[in-house]
């Protein structure tokens, strides 16, 4: 059986008298890919800033690969080997892709070693021809693509994105499908995602959230076909 | 980025070494003492500034501090080596320590650019109130509003009599400039200072990818008010008193506005930057028609309207229109130059 490498005990995450994470328990094991939906305000994104540190939770703990991270900072949770891509793309806009690149390859890599693997991952994700171009003057796809490469060039074992796919081609996304199903031969993704396309596309496992909590666990098709997440998802009463 | 540092290192030294040589010609050797002395101070927030994104509105108070340092030191051993090395080492403890309660306390920009022009405030008020007896650190009186006079000046190391004055004084500021300047360049190549950059850029994604983010700005804060420190030190001896007024909000702000006019993000323009404006000030000092305050925030608003990347980016986009488009220009990969200095 696969090792977990993300757990979640009752995670609860207040701001006043909301609560928009609701005792949730997850559970993920090594290279399994996840997809977390839900409606706007499902409290998908505040579970996702809880485990990655941008928050730190009112209740519960978040324990990756058994040790309790509940609480640390972003850089400790990504230095156990997580990587992170947040909602709106976070990049460097005035530095060049491989400066991007680079900077993410050194922070676990010697200079050299850095620049090789920068490298690498520019050629395997095509960033070749513009790889000298300053970030601010590339496109959304483009942006979104070269943040997927700071993420993997850390070889991560555990992936968190926040709505890769968001503002994207039908081409872009189907770049972007193939880089999270590479990615997933060494690592375990969770994809927060609105775009149920997509999902259907990449899913196998998907969680769905409503009113922060989760509403239910099950294989895509599944999901999909349950009166319950319809009606959460169309507003209509079940 | 990846260009070579030699060559950069060769430039440098060529550029000094012109400089040393010419421009005793045509200003007096006193007066530029002081010119180099603004410009480190200026190459210490350009660099924490254009290249951390750390906007301190009080650099002045870690020049007062390493010009305070130096001289209650000077008095108290008598020698000047150790205070020098105290004149870096204690605005680079404080700001340390400022930096690190500022940077581990997650403050945003507006609230920083707050504290640490309080921080100069306070200083200043409490330096200003320190005229009585009372206000004694060793042998030093620290003297309140009239400052303290008197102090050793620099000597050579080891022979308090070998005072260092007149034109050695220059030529030392001068190597201690190119030292400073060559370390900077240096710093900025390496692994830290690319990181620093990509700090500025983007805190949030420098902390997804697992870089300390406060850490590296503490030391960064750290690095710069040593080297305003080292200024202050030398504009103590050069000025053989410090006085209060090195604190002044006045101070932080012409800092402020010589790494406007010179540019930002570049190495040379807040040095240039320091270095043409505190001339100006002193051409227009020795007149008495128009106030000299009024000249440079004249300057300042011309600046931000019509140059606001300052006059380095501009001379440096100049040249690559002129050379660039051209085609012929062989050095292509260099066309980026102005951004990382």
């Amino acid at each position: 059986m696969a090792e977990t490498v993300l757990e979640t005990h009752g995670l609860t995450m207040r701001f006043g008298g909301v609560t928009a994470s609701d005792n949730v328990n997850f559970k993920l094991k090594a290279r399994e890919l996840r997809c977390l939906i839900g409606p706007n305000g499902a409290g998908k994104s505040t579970f996702f800033k809880c485990v990655t540190g941008l928050l730190t939770p009112s209740e519960g703990q978040v324990f990756m690969r058994g040790q309790d991270v509940t609480g640390w900072q972003p850089h400790q949770i990504t230095a156990l080997g997580v990587g992170i891509k947040t909602q709106t793309p976070n990049v460097m806009d005035a530095l060049s892709v491989h400066e991007n690149i680079w900077l993410s390859a050194r922070r676990f890599h010697s200079t050299v070693e850095a620049r090789e693997r920068a490298e690498a991952i520019i050629d395997r994700l095509a960033l070749g021809s513009i790889a000298r171009t300053e970030l601010g003057q590339l496109a959304h796809g483009e942006r979104q693509r070269v943040e997927l490469g700071l993420v993997a060039v850390s070889d991560p074992w555990l992936v968190l994105l926040d709505e890769p796919a968001a503002g994207m081609s039908a081409q872009d996304v189907d770049q972007m499908t193939e880089i999270i199903h590479e990615l997933t031969r060494t690592a375990a993704v969770v994809i927060v995602e609105h775009d149920m396309q997509f999902i259907r596309s990449i899913a196998e496992t998907v969680t769905v959230f409503h009113q922060g909590a989760v509403l239910m666990e099950d294989h895509v098709d599944r999901v999909m076909s349950d009166q319950t997440v319809r009606s959460v998802y169309l507003g209509k009463k079940a | 980025m990846t260009r070579p540092i030699g060559k950069d290192v060769l430039n440098i030294l060529i550029f000094a070494a012109l400089l040393i040589w010419l421009m005793p010609m045509m200003i007096s050797t006193y007066t530029l003492t002081v010119l180099v002395i603004y410009g480190m101070l200026g190459l210490s927030l350009g660099l924490i500034w254009g290249f951390g994104g750390i906007l301190c509105f009080g650099q002045a108070a870690f020049f007062g501090l390493g010009a305070y340092t130096y001289a209650i030191a000077a008095i108290n051993i008598g020698e000047s080596t150790i205070p020098m090395i105290l004149a870096v080492l204690v605005p680079a403890a404080f700001a340390a320590l400022l930096g690190a309660v500022m940077f581990y306390g997650r403050l945003t920009d507006v609230y920083l650019g707050v504290i640490t022009l309080v921080v100069t405030l306070i200083l200043f008020k409490f330096v200003n109130s320190t005229a009585g007896p009372q206000y004694v650190i060793g042998k030093a009186r620290l003297g309140g509003y009239n400052g303290i006079p008197g102090f050793q000046t620099l000597n050579v190391p080891g022979d308090p009599n070998a005072y260092i004055w007149g034109d050695p004084y220059f030529y030392v500021c001068t190597v201690a400039l190119v030292i400073v300047f060559l370390l900077v360049t240096w710093l900025l190549q390496s692994s830290f200072g690319r990181i620093a950059i990509g700090i500025r850029e983007n805190e949030t994604r420098m902390s997804l990818m697992g870089y300390d983010v406060a850490a590296r700005k503490t030391v960064l804060f750290a690095i710069g008010a040593a080297i305003a420190g080292l200024a202050g030190a030398l504009f103590a001896n050069w000025g053989e008193i410090v006085t209060p007024g090195l604190f002044s909000l006045g101070q932080s702000a012409e800092i402020i506005i010589w790494c406007i006019v010179g540019g930002l993000g570049t190495r040379f323009g807040p040095f240039l930057g320091a270095v043409g404006l505190a001339y100006l000030k002193f051409m227009l000092g020795q007149q008495s028609m128009i106030d000299n305050t009024l000249i440079t925030g004249l300057i300042l608003v011309l600046f931000v309207l019509f140059l606001p990347r300052g006059v380095v980016p501009a001379i440096a986009s100049l040249w690559k229109l002129s050379f660039g488009r051209a085609g012929r220009w062989p050095q292509r990969s260099n066309r980026r130059r102005a951004r990382h200095g």
